[in-house]
């Protein structure tokens, strides 16, 4: 049987950053659905956060992040990510990634959406890309194995002790087990469970939550889901923040920088949460552009924008067949990034020994109800790195734990039976309307009623996931099958999704209830937790932690 | 807009020989390439098998062949192949496993034979290590390698020397050789200085024309070249 101490699952930045914090004391091995370099991190564009300046502090980027999640996000986690941030961008950089400098030679730094300093350090608009390939050239070097294009089908659990997973090798499509003494999830977002309106890729799909939910571990804060300011309609790709970072505005159909009625302080650079909720408005009053607002660059000239944007350049031009050099681009907000996710300590581990979570599919947390621009990629790295050292201590410690007979026969009967059903419905229908619904009904603004029907909706979908069929029969590389597995992953934390923003009657961050405007600090000041049972999600809650900064009125 | 996408197709537990397949399609105004395929696989044939993820030209998955050029599927414009018939084929000359999908496995192996990571000699600072915006400008043209493979399959000395580098591998290289802060250079320079490294590129440029990115890895080879010849003669003053 395959075997390893530590297996970690998912090859973007936080599961890379804990396997090369492993590899020196304990033998790790990665495994991910996709090549390392295909992992959504690489898709991240505007940058990374720490207080490295003289002028700056880790306590100002503190107060910021706590602010910025609308006093949900756990202190104690935040202080820890803003402290050890600054090192470990140097480690970074150490490593070879290859940062902007100033004039000086250190490394440079632009404003991002909510940060009272411009701490956001960057690689242009590829800050992602360009760590992500760091950080596999890294694994690379240290001789980690990974198990490429391999997936999860289940997490092994004996005796309360998570000792490995079941796992698909999908291009020979074969079904293995491996022990661990501990595996660490880190699987990304969820994104695609808002198909059609996310700036996520296609391998977002929420499984490491799904696999963790479905092993018994509570999902937390759910209902926070970022929209993103700035994506474009046709198919939700992201222009980065970076755009309003350099100076870009937002302009309404009569031209007006609108920004000015919902954030006269900060502007475009208010928060996501504001900035997307104001567009939406904008838009919803009838002071947009079919469906869309506009982001204004042409002020910042074309040395600029090729220097500092390009991406951001050609990707309007490829996909909304705008030059950002001569004209505005209709952008609109898109779902974008998973607040919520598998509860974890400080240290990555979980309720469950043995099991640990890193970077977008954890939920430490450190961004509560709304994600800071640049704080995602440093979660990842700070927080990877954590989950890394403790995952390499309990494996010192342990041996291998028991693993559970029966478990790959399960696996292998659920598969074949899947693959077997000759007729039944599309996966990809069900897709469609699961999207249409998580933004319609779970979207920017929200209500009672439509939380109600739109979890209705995906329960509805849940029913009808059990009949679908599949056409391709074949073992070899069946993308068909690793689309149906995900499409299950991502029903059940739908549901979790909606139910957990049916349940909480007040606005905060990202979750806006337009029935419950104001935020409710004396009910509503706790996490909510998600556990699995056969009536579908059951919500317990958990207190926050407050250490440095008591909740304010959030204003920009 | 209508178009006949035809599909090379090829599973392995069934197919002798990879074939054509050709689907007329209705497409909506500025589709993909990977929006065709996906309404295929969605609509028509949920067998049809290629690999795709971030949909946004950065991930570097969807490198194909197609109507006779290198592209990426996912930022191609049906429209802008100005054809009634799409011929989407899998990147030529590496192994088809299925459909569109091919094994990069060779592709990468040579990726890692190109010592792809920082090296340095020095213990790190405190702080970062210092580089000037003008010293980083050097190399800024490669790190937007996605390593797509489509240089690489578009290389006619690829075909013919198994054992070559190839153009992805060698920019990697030059990437590292052009970083001011990697300390390695010289040992950098041994690795390419032989018939499988920088001297098997015959300047042809295909590589160039294949790359999504438009990257010019010939240009970084030749660099190559001529720091190659200065390690040689430096060598041969010293005596």
């Amino acid at each position: 049987m395959l075997s390893h101490d530590v297996l970690v699952v998912g090859a973007g930045l936080a599961g890379m950053r804990a396997a090369v914090e492993i590899a020196p004391k304990a033998d790790v091995a990665v495994l991910s659905k996709v090549h390392p370099l295909r992992s959504h991190s690489g898709a991240a564009q505007g940058g990374i956060n720490a207080a490295l300046g003289s002028n700056d502090s880790w306590e100002a980027h503190m107060f910021d992040t706590v602010k910025g999640s609308d006093y949900l996000g756990d202190q104690d986690a935040i202080e820890i990510m803003c402290q050890e941030g600054p090192q470990d961008i140097y480690q970074m950089e150490h490593l070879g990634v290859p940062f902007n400098r100033t004039s000086q030679g250190t490394l440079a730094q632009r404003p991002f959406g909510g940060s009272g300093f411009p701490r956001t350090c960057f690689v242009a608009d590829i800050t992602g890309h360009a760590m992500l390939h760091t950080m596999y050239e890294y694994l690379k070097r240290r001789g980690v194995r990974v198990y490429e294009e391999w997936l999860v089908l289940s997490l092994a659990v004996e005796e309360g002790v998570c000792c490995g997973v079941v796992a698909l090798d999908i291009a020979s499509g074969q079904i293995h087990p491996m022990r661990a003494k501990a595996v660490i999830l880190a699987t990304g977002g969820a994104g695609r469970i808002y198909w059609g309106y996310s700036t996520n890729g296609h391998a977002s799909t929420g499984d490491g939550m799904a696999l963790a939910y479905r092993a018994g571990l509570p999902l937390m804060d759910m209902e926070f889901v970022q929209f993103h300011p700035t994506t474009l309609k046709a198919n939700g790709i992201l222009l980065s923040e970076g755009a309003r970072g350099e100076g870009g505005y937002l302009r309404n159909a009569a031209g007006e920088r609108f920004m000015a009625h919902y954030a006269s302080e900060r502007m475009e650079l208010a928060p996501r949460d504001v900035v997307a909720r104001a567009e939406q408005q904008e838009i919803d009053d009838g002071r947009g552009v079919d469906g869309c607002v506009l982001l204004d660059t042409r002020h910042l000239g074309e040395k600029v924008i090729q220097e500092r944007l390009p991406q951001v350049r050609q990707l309007a031009v490829d996909f909304a067949q705008v030059d950002p050099v001569k004209n505005m681009v209709p952008v609109r907000p898109g779902q974008h990034y998973t607040m919520g996710g598998i509860k974890t300590d400080a240290w990555g581990a979980t309720s469950l020994p043995g099991l640990y979570a890193a970077g977008e599919c954890a939920c430490v947390s450190v961004q509560g109800a709304n994600r800071l621009g640049g704080n995602s990629l440093l979660e990842t790295i700070v927080f990877g790195r954590r989950t890394g050292q403790a995952a390499a201590s309990l494996a010192a410690a342990n041996g291998l734990p028991p693993f559970p007979q029966g478990i790959v026969a399960k696996a292998e009967t659920d598969v074949r039976t899947l693959m077997a059903r000759e007729s039944g419905e599309r996966i990809a229908s069900l897709r469609y309307e699961m999207g249409q619904t998580m933004m319609d009904k779970v979207g920017i603004f929200r209500t009672r009623e439509r939380l109600s029907q739109g979890w209705e909706a995906i329960r509805a979908l849940r029913e009808r996931y059990s009949k679908i069929g599949l056409q391709d029969k074949s073992r070899t590389f069946n993308t068909e099958l690793v689309a149906a597995l995900e499409l299950g992953h991502m029903l059940d934390v739908a549901e979790v999704i909606a139910l957990s923003a049916l349940q909480r009657e007040e606005s905060r961050g990202s979750h806006f209830r337009r029935d419950f405007p104001e935020r409710d600090d004396v009910n509503w000041l706790k996490h909510t937790l998600a556990f699995s049972s056969d009536e579908g999600p059951h919500m317990e809650y958990g207190d926050v932690v407050v250490t440095r900064f008591k909740p304010e009125v959030r204003k920009y | 807009m209508q178009v006949v996408f035809k599909v090379q197709r090829y599973q392995p537990e069934r197919d002798g020989q990879p074939y054509f397949q050709s689907f007329p399609l209705e497409l909506p105004e500025r589709a993909t390439v990977l929006d065709g395929l996906h309404q295929i696989k969605d609509e028509r044939d949920g067998s049809l098998s290629f690999r795709r993820s971030c949909r946004s030209a950065i991930c570097g998955s969807c490198a194909m062949y197609i109507n006779g050029a290198y592209h990426l599927a996912c930022n191609t414009g049906v429209e802008t192949l100005k054809a009634q018939e799409i011929v989407v084929s899998p990147l030529p000359h590496l192994r088809v496993i299925k459909d569109l999908i091919v094994d990069m496995q060779p592709f990468f192996e040579k990726f890692e034979r190109a010592l792809p990571y920082l090296m340095t000699t020095t213990p790190p600072p405190e702080r970062e290590r210092l580089q000037s915006p003008e010293q980083r400008r050097a190399f800024e043209e490669m790190i937007n390698c996605i390593q797509c493979a489509a240089c690489y399959s578009a290389c006619p000395m690829v075909w013919t020397d198994p054992q070559y580098l190839g153009p992805a591998a060698l920019t990697k290289v030059y990437r590292f050789v052009s970083d001011s802060r990697d300390e390695v250079g010289r040992q950098r320079l041994a690795l390419v200085d032989n018939d499988h490294g920088v001297w098997r590129c015959h300047t042809i440029f295909n590589c160039h024309i294949a790359c999504p990115k438009n990257i010019n890895p010939t240009w970084s080879i030749q660099q190559l070249k001529r720091k190659t010849i200065a390690r040689r003669l430096r060598f041969w003053e010293r005596g």
